[in-house]
């Protein structure tokens, strides 16, 4: 649904002052800060701060548990573990710092060229961070510190260039999405090099990602140092490190568990904040880029048309499948709700066709779905009753709604392909459908697949049915979706845009198929199209649809001789084949306002070339004018007098 | 059933393997060079400072260092091709041969860890999918403390707990398959227990990716025809969302496989991550060297078997 993302822009202009606003509102972050900070503040200064020299052994207070004298207790060798912490921090945290320098300053700077440069340096590039992600970066740095004994440098900088994979994706892809930036193209006509290009106008928008990863990076570097640490391929056992600490532990395990508590305990924490401020700096980035998703005006609800609101149910009249009174579908919006479907009531009879037609971001669409209760996540259908046989389809139980699924409502959507899914075959597809409709053997439903098929007009129902949605054409697709929808026998098919994306021969060959369907199986049909074209091949009756509500509905023949609203005259005259001939096209001026922005009276007024003042006060109701034919059109006497006389 | 005709799958095996010989060549080049080129003596720190300049030298020329570069890669490389890892330095055994001895150990320990994270992981994250509050949150807490609790001190925990405090499981030890099936699964219990952070990844990643597939129209278009939800969730949206999470396993499994140098170590299980820490601090270089090519290799065929398995989750790759 495009209307929920149209008001969501990227803007550079805000993005770090966003983000480091939304850093600073997060609780999260500032502990994280906060504790690293104590950490490495206590660790630098260990000499000052330790209690104890970290190598005195006093073997008289061996494994000694905690006491005031020795605040976390003693080690195998009476040596005092916090000491030894404050000691061994100071290691561990220059290692991590040696490998998140060494992964910025050498993969930031390929991730930048990869991203910009393109071509053959992006392809090696690529080409070098996949074969180091091959190999299980562990055992290279055993290989280095099997030439160099204990030397930790060495083993953090392997493990820094081995990381580089990582972070050089990641900023050639935020490169990738600044570089097409009109801005940056503006940059490169002007004359600027190519370095102060990168420099001035891609780095900066480049940073946040890259802090994200160097502190992510650092969780793992210290994770990668305890552990050689812990292996004792770093140091000889007297010298303190938080890994080793553990190892000796490890050695105590049944007689001092306790031991592994306050070594195991720092590396965990630490890492934690590490991993918890690259997660806060994420969001925070997120938010900073997207923030103008946050300045969208708070709505004002309109008031709701109460004069369709009269919820009597489907009291016996003849032929009638489905009714809607005043269906509403809204959308929550920064704690705001924001209506995209207002009030909408409409009938559909047996065997009849009843179109649905407006521009895009009318609601057409998302009224379809409302009555299929298959809203898309966010969007929620908040009044109003949907009556099946005398049931509402809105408060029905999930259960008792899927019995109803393919078998009394069926549903043909705007885009054959993707409405098929991708990883089965059709045949396969069509006898589960079949399989659950009829209860019938596999091989049954094979053959029914194969006629089903042959109903919707295919040519090859075998080669078809082998076929994955991929290897067939649009018009294919659609026939295949037909026979999906078809699979269940329904009483009612809606149709939404079925021929939009189709080739104009194929478009009539598919509106054909529809019709011919419907004649032989007397079902009901909702067509939703933006086409007068076909509205007039294929329906009964139309109802016009604009900003959510319905605008004006009628029969088809009416609504063409005598239309009876601005919208409707508007679109019928944008028509190429309904205008006069030999006349100008005229298309309405503006667009359609997107829900939340939509004006306190009549919504069509903005644009409306009749607009007077008593159009623009008050919400304006749906209005009989004729039988079955309604407008929403405060002036239709003044505006459509001349026209009807 | 309707069976799709002709997937080239075979083509994208010898692709694949084609792929794979410079992949080998580069990291086995790639070690070799690391030994070569590193500032630092490996012949000097073998004899140790206590070491006679003579020693030192017979040891130079038994390793063939005192050969140009050229020579000691090409014959490097021959032997390789070959299977031949050379000798290992320390206790003069073929260096093929002890790796191969403890392969088992290893494929048991990290083919497990990848199963338990699959498992799990995928059940996690569609209950995360569908109901998005509570697993969501669970899966978001599980993957950070994973994250943060290295896997030598997890180990630790899990043998204080379950093997000394309450004696449920061998705290260190392999017993092979063959010897005793049932105590061979005792004692990979708590190894493979650390698969947990893979767990939460691979929830992230499945209740991600069914999201997105939920969303989809062709679930909308399944579901209005009649399509039970369990089908839906279970036949159609996972195998759509199942590549990324394919992508990830393969990740966990070259993740794990490192992290057998660790876990090894913890629960002392004679596999390849255990020699080559061994390795690593006896300075054995033919060895260390035998085991990055074996773990590259390793790599290789899980990447294969990764490639296979999006050709089998996505027929339109195999059109490619």
């Amino acid at each position: 649904m495009s209307i929920l993302t149209d008001q969501i822009a990227i803007g550079p202009a805000t993005h770090s002052y966003e983000s480091a606003r939304s850093l600073i509102r997060s609780p999260v972050a500032i502990a994280a800060i906060t504790f690293l900070g104590v950490v490495t503040l206590v660790c630098i200064s260990a000499p000052v701060t330790a209690p104890y020299d970290p190598l005195h052994q006093d073997l008289e207070r061996v494994l000694s548990s905690p006491t005031a004298h020795n605040l976390l207790g003693t080690d195998t060798l009476g040596r005092d573990v916090l000491s030894r912490l404050f000691y061994g921090g100071r290691r561990s945290l220059l290692s991590v710092l040696e490998g998140v320098v060494v992964v910025v300053a050498l993969g930031v700077p390929m991730g930048l060229a990869a991203g910009y440069a393109g071509g053959w340096v992006d392809r090696g590039l690529n080409k070098f961070a996949e074969t180091i992600m091959a190999v299980p970066a562990l055992i290279i740095v055993l290989v280095v510190l099997a030439v160099l004994p204990q030397n930790e440098d060495a083993a953090m900088i392997s493990f820094g260039l081995l990381g580089i994979p990582a972070i050089l994706r990641v900023v050639r892809s935020a490169t990738l999405r600044v570089r097409e930036d009109l801005y940056v193209a503006a940059a490169r006509i002007s004359g600027l090099s190519h370095l102060q290009i990168v420099k001035r106008h891609i780095f900066p928008r480049v940073w946040g990602p890259v802090i994200v990863q160097a502190s992510l990076f650092a969780a793992y570097a210290l994770l990668f140092e305890t552990g050689i640490a812990y292996l004792g391929l770093t140091a000889d056992p007297s010298t303190p490190t938080w890994g080793g600490m553990v190892a000796e532990a490890s050695t105590v395990i049944q007689r001092q568990a306790w031991l592994l508590v306050p070594s195991g305990t720092v590396i965990a924490s630490t890492i934690l904040a590490f991993g918890l401020l690259g997660d806060a700096l994420r969001d925070a980035v997120v938010r900073g880029e997207g923030g103008s998703i946050n300045r969208v005006p708070r709505s004002v609800v309109t008031a709701r048309d109460r004069d369709a609101d009269t919820a009597e149910p489907m009291n016996g009249r003849s032929g009638l499948v489905l009714r809607a009174r005043n269906l509403s579908v809204s959308t929550m919006r920064s704690g705001a709700e924001i209506p995209i479907v207002d009030g909408v009531s409409f009938d559909v009879y047996a065997g009849e066709t009843l179109g649905i037609i407006g521009e895009s971001g009318c609601g057409k669409s998302v009224t379809a779905l409302a009555v299929l209760r298959s809203l898309p996540q966010g969007l929620r259908a908040i009044a109003g009753r949907v009556y099946w046989q005398g049931d509402d389809l809105l408060s029905m139980t999930e259960r008792s709604f899927d019995g109803l699924r393919g078998s009394s409502l069926a549903y043909v959507s705007q885009e054959p392909q993707s409405s098929l899914d991708p990883t089965f075959t059709v045949g396969n597809q069509l006898v589960e459908l079949i399989r659950h409709h009829q209860r019938v053997s596999r091989r049954k439903a094979r053959s029914s697949a194969i006629a089903l098929l042959r109903q919707v007009e295919l040519q090859n129902p075998d080669q078809v049915a082998r076929a994955y949605a991929h290897e067939l054409s649009g018009g294919m697709a659609q026939r295949v979706a037909i026979a999906f929808a078809l699979a269940g026998r329904p009483k009612l098919l809606i149709a939404d845009e079925p021929t939009t994306a189709l080739d104009v021969t194929v478009q009539a060959e598919i509106l054909g198929l529809l019709r011919r369907l419907q004649r032989e199986t007397g079902m009901a049909l909702i067509l939703i199209t933006h086409n007068w074209g076909v509205i007039a091949d294929i329906c009964d009756r139309a109802v016009v649809m604009y900003a959510g509500q319905i605008v004006e509905k009628s029969g088809i023949q009416e609504m063409f001789d005598r239309p009876l609203h601005p919208y409707t005259l508007g679109l019928l005259n944008s028509h190429p084949s309904l205008a006069e001939p030999g006349s100008r096209l005229s298309s309405i001026p503006g667009n359609v306002p997107s829900p939340g922005s939509w004006a306190p009276g009549c919504r069509f007024a903005p644009r409306c070339r009749f607009v007077a003042e008593e159009c623009v006060k008050t919400p304006i109701p749906l209005i009989d004018i004729g039988p079955g034919h309604a407008s929403r059109c405060v002036r239709v006497d003044q505006i459509f007098a001349k026209a009807s006389a | 059933m309707f069976v799709p005709e002709s997937p080239a799958l075979l083509r994208i095996v010898g692709n694949r393997l084609l792929l794979s010989v410079p992949l080998l060549l580069v990291v086995s080049t790639l070690t070799f060079l690391l030994e070569a080129l590193i500032p630092g003596d490996v012949a000097r720190t073998i004899v140790g400072p206590q070491g006679t300049q003579e020693q030192y030298l017979q040891l130079k020329h038994s390793l063939g260092l005192d050969q140009p570069l050229l020579t000691r890669y090409q014959q490097w490389l021959e032997s390789v091709v070959r299977g031949d890892f050379g000798t290992s330095l320390f206790n003069h055994e073929p260096v093929a041969v002890l790796l191969s001895g403890r392969l088992s150990v290893t494929l048991s320990l990290v083919v497990g860890s990848t199963l338990v994270a699959a498992i799990v992981g995928l059940l996690i994250g569609i209950a995360g999918a569908l109901r998005s509050d509570i697993a969501g949150t669970a899966v978001d807490a599980l993957s950070m403390f994973g994250l943060a609790i290295p896997n030598f001190f997890l180990g630790l925990i899990l043998i204080a707990l379950f093997a000394v405090a309450i004696p449920l499981f061998p705290a260190t030890g392999y017993v092979p398959f063959d010897e005793s099936p049932l105590d061979w699964a005792r004692s990979l219990v708590l190894p493979v227990a650390l698969a947990t952070p893979g767990i939460a990844v691979v929830a992230k990643q499945t209740r991600d990716s069914m999201r997105v597939i939920l969303e989809r129209p062709f679930i909308r278009t399944l579901r209005a025809a009649g399509v039970p939800r369990r089908s839906i969730i279970f036949k159609h949206a996972l195998r759509s969302a199942a590549a990324p999470v394919v992508t990830v396993l393969g990740l966990i499994f070259v993740a794990s496989l490192g992290g057998t140098v660790v876990v090894e170590s913890v629960f002392a299980m004679p596999g390849l991550g255990g020699l080559a820490v061994q390795a690593t601090t006896q300075h054995d270089l033919p060895l260390i060297q035998g085991v990055a090519v074996y773990f590259t290799a390793l790599v290789v065929v899980v990447n294969l078997l990764i490639d296979l398995a999006y050709g089998w989750l996505d027929p339109g790759v195999r059109i490619e």
